[in-house]
């Protein structure tokens, strides 16, 4: 099957959009938060993959390109915060220091956890960056000379993680304020759980935008000194 | 004839971001470069809202879409680190509900403290 597939340049193309209008479908009928479509998506290409053995190359032939909209979508995430910047202005201190301590409890929880479960230095400093968007994430991971592949699974499992668990946590933990909504899934989560944020609401898709750039900008600078605390 | 403007100024400000990546030598990807320099635009008058509104918006509900090849990109990664993967996966996981939990709560208590000062301010 990859024989044949594999010069394809539409068949990753076709299949993104099939499993993607798959998962749709599914996740409107059975309403279940853990359900989405992204991940539908994911599990059903997956296992087309495994079942027919098509290599993820001849997949990403037809599909890679589609990663090139990202930025184009970032960009526009300043869209909503623009509409919502009496809503940054009035909040900004409790803005900032939302994102910050989400940050540090995110490198202090990693430290914790790496000590607890025995997992090297290593991991511990490519693990660091993870709830940034990939770009810097990665750039932190290169100046703690980090290795980069495990920071990128610590990157897609968190933004997984926010786009899928944040209307339950929200419930669980109470946090019922639209701004706070979406800081803590742009914080922890990045573009792929602002995507969420972007469902939920105007001022969460706005937030959890704003929250990339800021836990960025944190993260950049903290994850140099956590990665001294080892 | 509108959509294709607003995807051209979309289109224009991604390229300028991608080039600021390239030109200032700090790990800051053109996203983010781009997301800044549209805020700012549309802060100082530079740019109109509706000079980007709707295509903005339907490229933000189809953003979930775009993660799909990325997603299945990281069935590459996982032999790399057998031996860890479970650990490395389940740290990711509670440390990010760890990140959301934190934030929230902070950032609420923050804002409800203020309302509160403002509310007594007013009586």
């Amino acid at each position: 099957m990859n024989d044949l597939l594999q010069d394809s340049a539409y068949f990753g193309f076709a299949i993104t959009l099939f499993a993607y209008w798959v998962g749709m479908v599914l996740a409107k009928k059975i309403n279940f938060p853990l359900l989405n479509p992204l991940i539908i998506a994911i599990v059903l290409i997956v296992v087309f993959l495994l079942v027919f053995d098509i290599e993820v190359e001849t997949y990403n032939k037809g599909a890679n390109f589609l990663q090139h909209f990202l930025t184009p979508a970032t960009v526009c995430l300043s869209v909503p915060l623009y509409r919502k910047l009496q809503v940054l202005k009035d909040n900004l201190f409790a803005i900032l220091a939302g994102v910050f301590s989400g940050c540090v409890a995110s490198g202090v929880g990693i430290l914790a956890l790496c000590k607890l479960t025995g997992l090297d230095e290593m991991l511990y400093r490519s693990l660091l960056p993870k709830s940034i968007t990939t770009a810097m994430a990665l750039g932190v991971a290169e100046k703690l000379e980090a290795m980069p592949s495990i920071t990128i699974i610590g990157i897609m499992v968190a933004g997984f993680t926010g786009a899928i668990m944040a209307p339950i946590m929200f419930k669980l933990f109470r946090i019922v304020e639209p701004v706070a909504q979406g800081l803590s899934i742009g914080t922890c989560s990045h573009a792929l759980g602002t995507t969420k944020a972007v469902e939920i609401g105007e001022v969460q898709g706005a937030m959890s935008g704003l929250a990339i750039v800021v836990a960025g900008v944190i993260t950049v600078i903290l994850a140099p000194i956590l990665a001294q605390m080892w | 004839m509108k959509y294709a403007k607003q995807l051209a100024i979309i289109a224009g400000v991604s390229f300028l971001g991608e080039f600021l990546s390239i030109v200032i030598p700090v790990p800051v990807p053109g996203s983010v470069y781009g997301m800044l320099l549209m805020f700012f635009c549309l802060c100082l008058g530079i740019l109109k809202l509706s000079q980007v509104e709707e295509t903005a918006d339907f490229l933000l509900l189809v953003m979930p879409f775009f993660f799909v090849a990325p997603g299945i990109s990281i069935m590459e990664t996982f032999p790399l680190v057998k031996d860890s993967v479970v650990a490395l996966v389940a740290i990711s996981f509670v440390t990010a509900l760890l990140t959301m939990v934190v934030t929230g709560h902070v950032t609420q208590f923050l804002i409800r403290m203020r309302r509160k000062k403002e509310g007594k301010k007013h009586e």
